[in-house]
Order: C-alpha cells, then sequence, then structure tokens
C-alpha cells in the first residue's frame, strides 16, 4: 500500500487533485475558521458586488459573501459524499466479493438483483425519495449509495471470480489455507487499488448529483448555502449578474475533476506495478530507412548474397524501443527448401521473422542490413510496395491459431477477401475459391467449415483454416512461426504432413520458427541456430545433427529427453540466457559453455564459414568435434 | 503401503440444461508407492489435469474414490484438506500465474509453514533459505518478486514452496511444458534429484511422453478421461501396448532426420472428433476398429506383462505372445 | 431466429423488472406524509363526503390490495389522473415524452458520431490528439450540465442571441425552429458524454490493433483500409456501443435538469414539478415510462452485440 501511495505521488496530476481536494476539506470542516463572514450575513448595501477586499468572491443578491457560503456549503457536499460513499462501498464490496468468491446460489441471487438495480433510473428514484423525505438529503444521498453499488459489486465480482482462477490461489488452497485467510492475503491486495479508484470515481458522481439536486431546489433549503443552491441563485440573476455563475460552478467542477484525475492516477499507478510495459505503438506499419551497406565486419565469413536465393538476408538487425533485439542476422533460403530458425524464447528467432515481413512488435524498427526478396531489399521499400509484396510473395503463420482470425467474421468471408485481394474475381469465383483452399488443407467436408465461425474450430482445424488464408496469394514464401507449438502432438504431426505436402505440390519455401528440434529434423533441410539474438550456426540439418559445430547446438540436442539415458541426468546447459541489458562484447555463451577460454570473451566472435555450407560461431569447433559428441 | 490410491475416479462438468455433463475424467484407476514416480500422460481433453485437481481437492469428484496413506479422502472437508496439505502437495504448469506477484518470495514460501506450524519469525525465514539453496536459488531471493526472475526460475521456486512441509507426495501438473529445453533439463533433474534425496512420490502430468519416460517409473496414458494403457515406463515407451499409445509415439518428431523421415509413413489419419458414443474413445481414430469397438467399452485388462495393463479389445490379436509368434503367426503391426 | 429468440428471452426478463420498479414506487410513494383524501375532500368536508372520497381513491383497501387495482388498471392503459391537474396521466406523458426523446435521442446520436469521430482520429495521429481528448473528457466528467447548459444561455442565447434561452417547438409545427431550440440543451448534454465516447473508442481501437489476427492480416497483405475499416472497427465497436448504452440512459437523468434550465416541457421537468407537489399517480406512471425506455435502451445495446459479436449469438 506504501508503494501504491508513492507510485501515485510521483504524477503532477495526482499532487494537484489532492492538494485541491484536502484545501476544500480543510475549509469545508473548518468553515467557521476560514470564512470571512457568517453565511447568513446579509449586507444589502453591496448586493451583488464584484470581488473586493471584504469579498473576496463578490456578493449575492442579499449581499451576502459568496465565499463564506461557498465554504458552509461545502460541508453539505462533503456530508452527502461520505453518506453516499460509505453505502456504496460498504454494499459493494460485501457483495461483490460475497458473490465471485463463494459463488453458487449467492452468486445468481446478487446478480439478479444488481441486474435489476442496473435497470433503474438512478435519479428517478432519488427524486421519489426527495417527494416521500423532503429536504432530507441523506436520505437522498444514503437512497444514491444504494443505487450505485451494483456497479462496484459487478466490477468486484468479474475481478475475484477472475483471481479466484490464478494459480497462486490454488496454491494456497494446496497449502491448506482457510477461506478467509485466502481472501485475506491474495484477493483483498489486488482489489484495493481497485475500489479506491472506483470511489474516487464515485465521488465526482455524487458530487455533481447533489449539486444537481441542489439546484432543482431539493436537499439543502434556502436561505441555508449549498454548491447547487449557489448555482440555482446564480441562475436568478443571471440577467444582471453573470459573473456569478463563475464562483457558483468553478469550485464545483474543479472538485469533480480533481476526482477523477486521482482516480486516474490510481489505476495507472497500480497497474504499472505488475504489467509488462506498454506497446509504444501499434505495429502499424515499418517506416522506410535508407539502405546502408550490411555490416560485415564481423562476420567475414559470410559469403555475399546467392543470386538464385529466394531470400537472402544480410546483416538484419532489429531494435525494439531502442534495445537491440536481433544484430547482424544472415542467411539464405533456396526457392523450394525448407529453413528452421531454431533457438529458445528470447534469441530473437520471432522477431527476425517479423523483421522480414516489416511487421516488428512493440513499435521496433530494422536497425540495419537488408533482406532481398526476389532481387528486392524489403527493408527499403515503401509501406505500399511491402504490402504487394505480402500475401503474394511472402505469407504468413502464426503461433496461436484461435486468436489469428477475427472472430467477428465468417471463415470464407476472410478466406474470400484474402483471395480477392490478390486476384480480380467477382464474389461467386472467390468462394468457389475458397472450397478449393479449404480442400488443399485437407479440411472434410470445406462448404460446413467455410460457414462456421472460428470460434466453433478446433485447434487444428483453425491452425488449416490459417494456412488456406496464407495460401490465398499463391506465396513463393510461407513464413512459419512456431505453428504447431500450441497444439497437440497429433494435430502437430497432421500440421507438419500438411506443409510438406503443400510445399511438394506448390515449390514454395518455408521458412520455420521453431524450438521443437523434432520439427526441425522432420521439415528442414537447412536451419539456422540462434542465440542471444545472433546466429551461431547455420548448416545442412543432416550435418547439424550428426555433428554439431556450435556448444551451444551441442548442448541444446543433448538436452532433449528424447535421448535421455535411464537412471542417468539428462545433460544441461548450466545458466541462463543473458537479457539484452546483459550481452557480453565477448561470446554471449561463453559463461555457460564448457570449451570456454578467456579469448572467448575478449572480443565478438565472428561468423566463420568452416566448410562450403557451415557457418559457426565458435573459436574451439575443432576441440568439438575431436572431442566428438557429450562432455 | 500405497501412498496414493486412486478406484474408478469420476469427474464431470455441467454443460448447459440441454446437453448431458461432460464425463473430463472417467472411471480412471491408479497407484503411487512410496519414492514412486507415476506418469500420466495425454493431450488437451484427456481429463490429466482434472484428475490431478481432484486428487488435490480443487475440483468435486462425481463418483470414485481417492485414499491417501490409507485415508479416504474423496469428500475430504476443509479442515480434513488443511491437515493433508501438510503431506500433500503441488507444482503447477504456468510459473507466471503460480506465485502471487504481489508478494515477495519470502512471503510466498513463508505461507505453508503459517498454516502449520507456528514457527518464530527467525526460524522461518531460516527454513525459507534453507529450501531455495536446495532448489539452486541464490540467497537475496527471498526479498525480490517474482516479475524479476524468469520462467524457469520461478518453477524453481514454486517446487521450493511446495517442498516447505517436507510432503509425500507431490503432483505435478505439466511442470516443465512452458520452459525452454535446456531449463527444462534443469528442472527435471532437480525433480529426479530431490526424490532421490528425500523419497517423495510424484505423480508426474505431462503431454509429451519422452519427457515422462525419463521421470516416471510408470506411466498412465489417458485418451478422453479414460485409461487406454498403464505399464512400466520403459516398456510403455518402448514396446506400447494401445494403439493410442502407439499413435502418441509416431506423431511426436525425434530430433533425427533420418529416423523422422522413416517415421514419416506409420501416422494415422485425420483428428475430427465426434462425441463419444458409448464405445471406446478412440474408435473414430484407430486404425484397428472393428464393430465391438464402437459399441463396447474395453475393461482394462493386465497383460501379463509386469504390471502392465491394456484397454484395447483387440489387444490379444494385434499382440500376440512370443509363444504365438514362434508358430508362425506374424503380428499385425 | 437467434437473434429473435434473444430479444424475446431479454423482453421476458423485463417484466419482473417493471413489476419490481413500480411496487417499489408504489411502496416509496405510500409513506408520503399527508392524506390525499383529505387534501381531495376539503377541509370542510363531512364525514360522508371524506369517506367516500377515499373508498373512490381506493385508500380503505390494503397496500397489496391497491397496488393490484393500479397494476389491473396499468395493464389496461389507464394510469390514473394527476393529483394536480386532473389530466389523465397517459396524456400528460405522451404529451411530454416526444420533448424529452427528441433531446436524448439527439443527444445520444450527437455525442455518439461525435465520439467515435474524436476517438478514431486521435487513435490514428496519436501524439496532441489523445492529449486533447483525455483533456475533453475529464472536462465532460468534471462540468455538471446544468451549470454548462446557464454557461451557453448566457452567451449564447443572451448575449449573441444565436439560440432561443427557453421554450420548445414541437417539429409538426416548424420544423428549423424546432431544431434551433435544441442545440443548446443537446450540446450542454452531449459535451461530456462525447467526450468519454471518445476515450473509449481510441482506447478500444488501440486494444484492438495490438491483437493477434490483424498482424496476421497485416502479414498477409491485406488492405490497411479493409483491415481498419472492417475488421478493427467491427472488433472495437462493442466496448463503445456499451457506452453507448450508458450514456443514454444517463441523459435520461441528466435531462431533467437541463429541461429545468431551458423550461422545456418534457418527462423530466414534469417528475421535478410532481415530485414538489406530491402529485403520485403521475410520478408512478412517469417512472414506468423511464423504466420502459430504459429497458429498450438495453435491448437495442444486447441487440447490437449480437449483430457484432457471434460467440455471444450462441451463448
Amino acid at each position: 500500500m506504501n508503494g501504491l501511495a508513492r507510485r501515485v505521488m510521483r504524477r503532477p496530476a495526482a499532487v494537484a487533485s489532492t492538494t485541491w481536494l484536502g484545501l476544500v476539506l480543510v475549509t469545508a470542516v473548518g468553515a467557521p475558521l476560514f470564512a470571512p463572514h457568517g453565511p447568513l450575513d446579509q449586507d444589502l448595501n453591496h448586493v451583488l458586488s464584484d470581488p473586493s477586499s471584504g469579498h473576496l468572491l463578490g456578493t449575492d443578491e442579499l449581499g451576502r459573501d459568496i465565499l463564506s457560503r461557498l465554504l458552509y456549503g461545502g460541508q453539505s457536499t462533503l456530508l452527502g459524499v461520505v453518506e453516499a460513499l460509505l453505502v456504496y462501498l460498504v454494499l459493494g464490496v460485501t457483495f461483490g466479493l460475497a458473490a465471485g468468491y463463494l459463488g453458487g446460489w449467492v452468486d445468481w441471487v446478487v446478480t439478479r438483483t444488481a441486474e435489476l438495480m442496473f435497470a433503474l433510473p438512478g435519479i428517478i428514484i432519488v427524486l421519489v425519495v426527495l417527494s416521500v423525505f423532503p429536504s432530507n438529503l441523506s436520505a437522498a444521498m444514503i437512497t444514491f449509495g444504494v443505487l450505485g453499488s451494483p456497479g462496484l459489486v459487478r466490477l468486484l465480482r468479474a475481478q475475484t471470480l477472475s483471481v479466484r482462477e490464478e494459480l497462486y490461489v490454488a496454491a494456497a488452497r494446496v497449502s491448506g489455507l482457510s477461506r478467509p485467510q485466502i481472501l485475506r492475503r491474495h484477493v483483498l491486495p489486488r482489489m484495493i487499488s481497485m475500489v479506491i479508484v472506483q470511489a474516487a470515481l464515485f465521488a465526482a458522481i455524487v458530487v455533481t448529483i447533489q449539486a444537481g439536486l441542489g439546484f432543482l431546489g431539493f436537499g439543502v433549503q434556502p436561505p441555508n448555502p449549498s454548491w447547487g443552491g449557489l448555482v440555482a441563485d446564480a441562475s436568478n440573476v443571471i440577467d444582471t449578474d453573470p459573473w456569478m455563475l463563475v464562483p457558483a460552478g468553478v469550485p464545483l467542477v474543479l472538485t469533480v475533476i480533481a476526482l477523477g484525475l486521482l482516480g486516474d492516477a490510481i489505476r495507472d499507478a497500480a497497474i504499472e506495478n505488475w504489467s509488462l510495459s506498454k506497446m509504444a505503438a501499434p505495429a502499424a506499419g515499418v517506416t522506410a530507412r535508407p539502405a546502408a551497406a550490411p555490416d560485415t565486419d564481423t562476420d567475414a565469413g559470410v559469403p555475399a548474397s546467392d543470386g538464385a536465393a529466394l531470400l537472402s538476408v544480410r546483416g538484419l538487425s532489429v531494435e525494439i524501443g531502442g534495445t537491440p533485439v536481433v544484430q547482424n542476422v544472415s542467411f539464405d533460403l533456396m526457392p523450394g527448401q525448407t529453413l528452421g530458425v531454431v533457438g529458445e524464447s528470447g534469441c530473437g528467432k520471432s522477431v527476425t521473422a517479423l523483421g522480414i515481413l516489416g511487421l516488428v512488435p512493440g513499435g521496433g524498427r530494422i536497425s540495419g542490413g537488408q533482406c532481398l526478396f526476389e532481387g528486392k531489399d524489403l527493408a527499403t521499400l515503401s509501406p505500399a510496395e511491402l504490402a504487394a509484396v505480402r500475401g503474394s510473395g511472402i505469407a504468413f503463420v502464426s503461433q496461436e491459431p484461435m486468436v489469428a482470425l477475427d472472430p467477428t467474421f465468417t471463415v470464407s468471408a476472410q478466406l474470400a477477401e484474402a483471395v480477392r485481394r490478390h486476384r480480380r474475381i467477382p464474389r461467386r469465383a472467390a468462394r468457389a475459391r475458397v472450397l478449393e483452399l479449404l480442400d488443399l488443407v485437407n479440411i472434410p467436408d470445406p462448404a460446413a467449415v467455410a460457414r462456421r465461425y472460428p470460434h466453433q474450430l478446433s485447434g487444428g482445424m483453425a491452425q488449416r483454416v490459417a494456412i488456406a488464408l496464407a495460401l490465398a496469394g499463391d506465396p513463393r514464401l510461407l513464413i512459419a512461426d512456431e505453428p504447431t507449438t500450441a497444439l497437440d502432438v497429433t494435430v502437430q504431426a497432421e500440421i507438419l504432413a500438411l506443409l510438406r505436402t503443400l510445399q511438394d505440390e506448390t515449390g514454395m519455401s518455408v521458412l520455420i520458427v521453431t524450438h521443437d528440434w523434432g520439427v526441425v529434423a522432420d521439415l528442414c533441410q537447412r536451419a539456422v541456430v540462434m542465440y542471444a539474438g545472433q546466429v551461431v550456426e547455420h548448416a545442412d540439418v543432416n550435418a547439424m545433427f550428426g555433428q554439431p559445430y556450435h556448444p551451444y547446438t551441442q548442448g541444446l540436442l543433448a538436452a532433449n529427453p528424447h535421448l535421455a539415458v535411464e537412471g542417468e541426468p539428462l545433460p544441461t546447459i548450466p545458466g541462463t540466457v543473458p537479457a539484452p541489458s546483459d550481452w557480453p562484447s565477448g561470446c554471449r555463451f561463453s559463461q555457460r559453455c564448457p570449451y570456454a577460454t578467456e579469448e572467448c570473451s575478449a572480443g565478438p566472435v565472428a561468423l566463420t564459414r568452416l566448410q562450403a555450407d557451415r557457418l559457426s560461431r565458435c573459436l574451439h569447433t575443432d576441440q568439438l568435434v575431436l572431442e566428438g559428441g557429450r562432455r | 503401503m500405497t501412498t496414493l490410491d486412486v478406484r474408478d475416479l469420476t469427474v464431470e462438468f455441467r454443460q448447459g440444461r440441454s446437453r448431458p455433463p461432460l464425463r473430463a475424467v472417467d472411471a480412471v484407476s491408479l497407484q503411487i508407492g512410496a519414492g514412486e514416480t507415476l506418469g500420466l500422460v495425454g493431450e488437451s481433453g484427456s481429463g490429466k489435469s482434472t484428475l490431478g485437481r481432484a486428487i488435490l481437492g480443487l475440483t468435486p469428484a462425481a463418483s470414485g474414490s481417492v485414499h491417501y496413506e490409507g485415508k479416504d479422502i474423496t469428500r475430504a472437508g476443509l479442515r480434513e484438506r488443511r491437515a493433508l496439505s501438510a503431506t500433500m502437495q503441488a507444482v503447477f504448469q504456468d510459473p507466471y500465474s503460480s506465485l502471487n506477484p504481489t508478494r515477495t518470495i519470502g512471503q510466498t514460501l513463508a505461507e505453508p509453514l503459517l498454516v502449520h506450524r507456528r514457527l518464530e519469525r527467525a526460524e522461518t525465514v531460516e527454513q525459507v533459505r534453507t529450501m531455495l539453496d536446495r532448489v539452486g536459488m541464490p540467497g537475496d531471493t527471498a526479498e525480490r518478486y517474482p516479475s524479476q526472475f524468469s520462467g524457469g526460475q520461478r518453477q524453481r521456486i514454486a517446487i521450493a514452496r511446495a517442498l516447505m512441509l517436507s510432503p509425500h507426495l507431490v503432483i505435478c501438473d505439466e511442470p516443465v511444458s512452458a520452459l525452454d529445453l535446456s531449463i527444462q533439463a534443469q528442472v527435471m533433474n532437480l525433480l529426479a534429484d530431490l526424490q532421490r534425496e528425500l523419497g517423495l512420490s510424484y505423480l508426474f502430468i505431462a503431454h509429451d511422453l519422452a519427457v515422462v519416460r525419463h521421470l516416471s517409473h510408470r506411466i498412465v496414458v489417458l485418451y478422453r478421461g479414460q485409461v487406454m494403457e498403464t505399464g512400466p515406463a520403459a516398456r510403455v515407451y518402448s514396446r506400447p501396448g494401445h494403439p493410442y499409445t502407439e499413435a502418441l509415439l509416431a506423431a511426436a518428431p525425434v530430433p533425427d532426420p533420418e529416423q523422422q523421415r522413416a517415421r514419416r509413413t506409420a501416422r494415422t489419419a485425420t483428428t475430427l472428433a465426434p462425441p463419444n458414443t458409448g464405445g471406446c474413445p478412440f474408435a473414430h481414430r484407430c486404425p484397428h476398429t472393428v464393430d465391438r469397438c464402437r459399441t463396447e467399452r474395453p475393461a482394462l485388462r493386465p497383460t501379463g506383462d509386469s504390471g502392465s495393463a491394456v484397454a484395447c479389445h483387440r489387444f490379444a490379436e494385434l499382440h500376440p505372445s512370443p509363444a504365438e509368434t514362434s508358430n508362425g503367426k506374424v503380428p499385425l503391426v | 431466429m437467434a437473434v429473435f429468440r434473444m430479444v424475446l428471452r431479454r423482453l421476458l426478463s423485463s417484466i419482473p423488472l417493471l413489476f419490481a420498479v413500480s411496487a417499489l414506487t408504489f411502496v416509496l410513494v405510500s409513506l408520503v406524509p399527508g392524506d390525499p383524501a383529505r387534501t381531495i375532500a376539503g377541509e370542510h368536508a363531512t364525514v360522508a363526503q371524506y369517506t367516500a372520497v377515499r373508498l373512490q381513491m381506493g385508500l380503505n383497501q390494503s397496500l397489496p390490495l391497491q397496488y393490484w387495482h393500479w397494476l389491473v388498471q396499468a395493464v389496461h392503459g389507464n394510469l390514473g389522473s394527476s393529483l394536480f391537474s386532473g389530466e389523465p396521466v397517459t396524456q400528460l406523458l405522451s404529451n411530454r415524452l416526444p420533448v424529452s426523446l427528441s433531446l436524448i435521442i439527439s443527444g445520444t446520436a450527437v455525442s455518439g458520431v461525435l465520439g467515435v469521430a474524436l476517438g478514431l482520429f486521435s487513435a490514428r495521429r496519436g501524439g496532441f490528439m489523445v492529449k486533447a481528448v483525455d483533456g475533453l473528457s475529464l472536462f465532460g466528467l468534471g462540468v455538471p450540465p446544468f451549470w454548462l447548459a446557464l454557461v451557453l444561455v448566457e452567451v449564447f442565447a443572451v448575449k449573441l442571441r444565436w439560440f432561443p434561452a427557453i421554450g420548445y417547438v414541437s417539429p409538426a409545427t416548424d420544423p428549423a425552429q424546432w431544431a434551433r431550440s435544441l442545440v443548446l440543451p443537446v450540446v450542454s448534454l452531449s459535451l461530456g458524454a462525447s467526450a468519454i465516447i471518445a476515450k473509449q473508442t481510441r482506447d478500444s481501437v488501440l486494444d484492438t490493433f495490438n491483437k493477434d489476427f490483424i498482424r496476421v492480416m497485416q502479414a498477409n497483405g491485406f488492405s490497411q483500409r479493409s483491415i481498419l475499416y472492417r475488421h478493427v472497427l467491427k472488433n472495437a465497436a462493442i466496448p463503445v456501443v456499451t457506452i453507448l448504452g450508458v450514456v443514454f440512459v444517463s441523459l435520461l437523468a441528466a435531462t431533467v435538469f437541463v429541461e429545468t434550465v431551458f423550461a422545456m416541457p418534457g418527462l423530466g421537468l414534469l417528475i421535478q414539478q410532481a415530485t414538489l407537489q406530491h402529485d403520485i399517480p403521475v410520478i408512478q406512471g412517469a417512472v414506468l415510462y423511464i423504466t420502459l425506455l430504459v429497458v429498450l435502451a438495453n435491448l437495442l445495446v444486447d441487440l447490437a452485440y449480437g449483430l457484432l459479436d457471434p460467440r455471444v449469438r450462441a451463448a
């Protein structure tokens, strides 16, 4: 809680709001001390006068000091807010928590009641109450608190339900904590900031409504002052003294705005603690960058771009938010070939693939290198030119099939749009083509599936549809970002078989990003291994599996449970991957490498060509080969 | 005495007014002895996680029984569960949501101690530190928050939490599935070491047969809530008895290009799944299906091979014993 | 078909609400101090006359029975007569309804159009527009509509004489004047609301833009225009529709104040006056009408959900 308060106070808006609200609170409570005049003191010689030393905000039509009336009026505002807020919080928290955590019939009753109350037009009911208990502001405020509580109930219930499903609550239950203990230790702390935010916003509404009621003549009766009443007074003399509207209304406006700002500040401060860094801007496309020569200094071993290659990447570097994530990546992909980009999380493999397409997430950008696709450098194309290449030249399949399709359109609608984007054909022809595509990806009963919505498909089928979408433009290169990771192993096998068949039939190349060596063994002819943003090995797959040329590759292959020996511990790579901010200037793998020497950390290690088709970023490959296998 | 004895456990979920309830776990039986690891394998929808949760009391059982160290805990109330939690613990799959992000590691690890043992603050801190050390985490871990650690590190912390009360049985629900390969290996070695040191039993739930095989003594294969096969880990892996186990093994790609390409031909077809009609749940995908498979649910029968059992009508046909083979009969698979 | 069933279900589930609201109102007003029969019969009435009035008004019966009679009458379209003016309540309300509806519907429409446009614009441009929208929405939350109305009247009606300060002209009589008489009230109602809608639109659009399927579409060459106007808008619309519903209901409340400032003969002003005069039948009838409006608004929102999101239709 202290941490939250500190974070909130770091925001200028919160400081300003708290100052103003504090001022209002102090002066209202201490009105007898601070007010220069009594609230009912009349001075008929100075009616409707302008601000002066005696009356800082002027006087009203009976010569009463406006400032004093404001201060005393604040008391009824304060009282009203406290009453409404208390009722709101007590009812909202109790029923929201009960409904969310206890579930069952308690939840049912609370939800139905809340729904009913939501539909009640609040102000009308308050007016009815006022007609029954005239000028009883407390009754009105309590009613308003009751009518407002369903909002809090609904929010708290939703929050409790979601927290209840969190694994750490399950872990607490397994540890034997009782329900009240779990509520107190795990559920409530998450709620507190939300409750405070809602309280601030509700208070803002209460102040407005109360002023409104005062304006209409309900609540505090004249001659006693209230903020709403002051506005009513001002409206009465609007012809002779329109300026009275200002002191009557501005404190009201400022208070409500202050409460709103405070609520927002608390909300932002609460999330920032445990949310990941926010994406700076939507990935609306890449910014074209003038062509620069690829940095060949550190990678002397990399051959020049192969003219026959479909895709030739040289020295590709990508930054996200100013931090380099991918550095100096180079490889060639021939027509009809499958290349695997392999590595663990954080190595930069996905970013590389997205970088080729010009769609780096999180507002990132290509900071160097070139991606020659059929001779054109993708990194230098304008957004329009790039859009022309996407879909028809290069297509994309992503990892999570269930979120890869627009949930609000049918399969047929989306596929038809893809088809018509690349071919100018009438609707009927497009629909026929859609069925052809679905058939191409081995979907049984294409007509029925075409009519469905994405949420009605299983994971495997959704991925097939996503592949069909990618194929709509007859691409020459398909980039697949971990296409089978989210699927069951039997479904995975079918998708891999499908990709192989498609490749045989259409002759397209595939760039597949994966962490699964089995997938590499199944699908790829060549592979690129990435570690900490760099390429560490590049070779033919058979050769690489037979004898890796980099200690990381060797370590990964050995750590595979498939090769485990019963009774012996699995060979592991000690330590963890360094984060981009911790990348050493020497070999990034040296701290975890069994072959490391001082030389390795002395300076950057270049990617060297060891044989016709094999590259490795290691100074000790010969030693590795000599020792042949596990260490 | 068996540590965990599950008999015919069934867990159902309601599916609205018009449809029959979903049987996530359908009459499953299994046993785990002291110091033993039982691997529970299945794909999504197999009910493996639900089974784990039912044993832990997080999900109610519709029928059947769960006996723990002799006592029937199937419908244990809150007080019993509390006592149980001192000896039966869990490690969950998602390292990112299994630790409360707003509490320090120290507070999270101290929690089980709070409930069960009234210790002095100094003692609690000491025990927390010892446990963190045991799982290979540095000393200052206790003061930091989960967001400052990687997935693998958080999983170690989760294991430390599970061990705070020196349990006898730890239910591991896909503990390494969300981790990178190299980290996976580290955590698996840690689990194996701890088992040896502390004599723990594990119920190891996973979808990857290779992972399960490495750590388990015995394996149970689940499909659609029903047991398809059980047996010693090595045997299930090298000589599967049930067509589904075979399919699982055939589908998982091996990191060996030549082997993988040779295996391509031995794959089963479509995965479109119609609802269960009362027969064998695998009938619609099995290459050996006959009429009986679609109408009659096969019982789990021992195969005579050291503690193995298979639920398949055609097991005897498809896997004739060596004596029969020598008579000239050719195995079908 | 599913849509029809949903509408039916919604309407049916609203019936208990109408019961609850009318019963609640009935109970509340029965607590009003004073004896309406005495008021009507007059101070010099004989016991016989007084009793006759009581009988006629049904006040000798138990409360639930009185409510039942009222209910039966209400279902037949008879909501009683105003204690103040003697006019049939239904007639009174029907005269006032178009005025309020003009205000509320135009207010919602204006804030909706303005808000969505502003929100979209600030989502695409970013930078200064974001701050502007944020500031405006704070302004919208903070400025009470009745105060704003007064300021607008002072500036635009009294000083500049561009628009009438008070009064309402029926569209049947003079459409141009009708429009003119609506401008200031609608502006005071919709300024705040449009800012809130703009903020929600912007947040919603930005959220949708970050979704996976948008990136997949971009990567596969879908046109930027189609992505924005077809896919992003449709997916971002649901929270905006929700807010529109909320705005409609809150305008129902705000209209009470605005009608007072502009002296427009609508439901809001009627309720305020009826409250001051303890005119029970009018209060009950007005509450019923307003609740019906709220139900209708919620129904429209639900229908919109169903149209936009197929997952909702299945539920």
